[in-house]
C-alpha cells in the first residue's frame, strides 16, 4: 500500500544500512590498528631517513584492547597474490610468440566455416541448387585466403 | 622463503629441498594451541557482554572453510559437507578456494613436509580471524606415518590448531561434534581479552 516515494524511502534505508554494517563499522572498528601499523612504518621511514627528526614525533597512544576488534595484520606473505599455496615464480608480462596469433586467426576462420556448413549439410536436399552454390562460393572465398596465408608462410613454424 | 631464480630442474630440487630442510629445523616445537581466553577470568560488564554475544555469534555461525585437505580425511569432510550430514546447518556449506575469504581450515589428512610450506602460506594468507581444526590422526600427530621421515608430526609444528578431531578417519559426527566444540571456544571470546 506504500506510494512509490515510500519504496524509494525503504530503499534509502536498506541502502544506509547496508553501508553503515558492511562499510563504516568494519572500518572504523579497524581504524585504531591500521594507525597503529601505519604509524610504526612512518616512524621506521623516519629512522632510516632522517634519524634526527624522530624526537620530535610524539608517541602514538595505546589504543585500548575493545578498540582493536576487526583484526588486521597485513604482511608480504599476507598481501602477495594468491595461487594455491605456490609462491609466485617470474613476471606475468610474458611474450608470447607472434606466429599463435596467426594460427588462430586461420583456426577461427575455418571453424566459423565448419559452423556454417553442418546446417548446410543437415538441410542440403531441401535447399536445392541455390544452397549448393551459395556455399560453394563461401568456401572458394575461404580458400583463396587459405591459400594466401600459405603463400605468406603463416603455416611454417620457424 | 626467498624466491631464487632457477634454471633447471636439479637447481630447483636443491631449492626447494633447501627451503623444506630450513622449515623442518625451525619447526622442531609444536605450536601451543591458541585457548589463553578460555582461562582467563574477566570482569564483563553488560555492554562488553552483549557486543561479546553478537560478535561471537557472527564469527561462529558463518565459518567458510578454505580448501586444503591434502588426503583421505577429505572424503569424510565431503560427507559431512554433502546433504546427509550437511554442515549449511552451521552456516558452513560455503568452501571458498580462495583463502581471502575463509574463516577456517580443516585440516583434513596426511601432511608431508614437501606440502607444509604451501599450508603454511594459505594458513598465512587467511582473513583474521582464523580458526584451524586438525581432522584425523594424521593431523593431530602424524597417525600410522608418525615415525616417517617425510611427513609432518601434527599439523601444529607449523600451524596453530584450535580444536583436533581423533579418528582414521574421522566420521562425519565427530567432525560435526569437532565443530560444534570450535563454536563454544569461539563463543568464549571477548572483545577485552587477549584474544585472536
Amino acid at each position: 500500500m506504500l506510494a512509490d516515494y515510500g519504496y524509494i524511502g525503504l530503499l534509502l534505508a536498506f541502502a544506509i544500512f547496508f553501508a553503515v554494517t558492511t562499510l563504516l563499522i568494519p572500518f572504523s572498528l579497524s581504524l585504531p590498528a591500521r594507525l597503529t601499523i601505519y604509524f610504526r612504518r612512518f616512524q621506521q621511514y623516519l629512522e632510516t631517513h632522517y634519524p634526527f627528526m624522530t624526537k620530535f614525533v610524539p608517541p602514538l597512544p595505546k589504543f585500548p584492547k575493545f578498540m582493536q576488534v576487526v583484526p588486521y595484520h597485513p604482511g608480504p606473505v599476507k598481501n602477495s597474490p594468491f595461487e594455491c599455496g605456490m609462491e609466485t615464480i617470474g613476471k606475468s608480462w610474458v611474450r608470447f610468440n607472434f606466429r599463435y596469433y596467426y594460427y588462430a586467426l586461420v583456426f577461427i576462420t575455418l571453424d566459423v566455416m565448419v559452423v556454417f556448413i553442418y546446417p548446410w549439410a543437415v538441410e542440403l536436399k531441401g535447399l536445392g541448387l541455390f544452397g549448393f552454390v551459395g556455399v560453394l562460393v563461401l568456401i572458394f572465398i575461404l580458400f583463396i585466403g587459405y591459400l594466401y596465408a600459405w603463400k605468406k608462410k603463416v603455416l611454417e613454424w620457424k | 622463503m626467498e624466491i631464487e631464480e632457477v634454471y633447471s630442474s636439479r637447481e630447483l630440487d636443491k631449492v626447494e629441498g633447501k627451503a623444506i630442510n630450513e622449515l623442518i629445523a625451525r619447526s622442531q616445537e609444536p605450536i601451543p594451541d591458541p585457548d589463553r581466553w578460555l582461562d582467563e577470568d574477566i570482569k564483563r560488564n553488560v555492554l562488553v557482554t552483549s557486543v561479546d554475544a553478537i560478535i561471537n555469534w557472527g564469527r561462529r555461525t558463518s565459518m567458510w572453510p578454505a580448501v586444503s585437505f591434502p588426503a583421505c580425511c577429505a572424503f569424510e569432510f565431503i560427507a559431512t559437507a554433502a546433504s546427509r550430514f550437511d554442515i549449511s546447518r552451521f552456516g558452513m556449506e560455503i568452501i571458498r578456494a580462495s583463502p581471502r575469504q575463509a574463516d577456517l581450515m580443516i585440516t583434513a589428512g596426511t601432511l608431508t613436509w614437501k606440502m607444509a610450506p604451501q599450508i603454511k602460506r594459505i594458513y598465512d594468507q587467511m582473513a583474521e580471524p582464523k580458526w584451524v581444526i586438525a581432522m584425523g590422526a594424521c593431523a593431530i600427530s602424524g597417525g600410522i606415518f608418525a615415525s616417517s621421515y617425510s611427513v609432518v608430526p601434527g599439523y601444529n609444528r607449523i600451524i596453530p590448531v584450535d580444536v583436533y578431531v581423533p579418528g582414521c578417519p574421522p566420521r562425519p559426527e565427530a567432525l560435526i561434534y569437532g565443530i560444534r566444540m570450535l563454536h563454544q571456544k569461539v563463543s568464549r571470546e571477548s572483545i577485552i581479552a587477549e584474544g585472536k
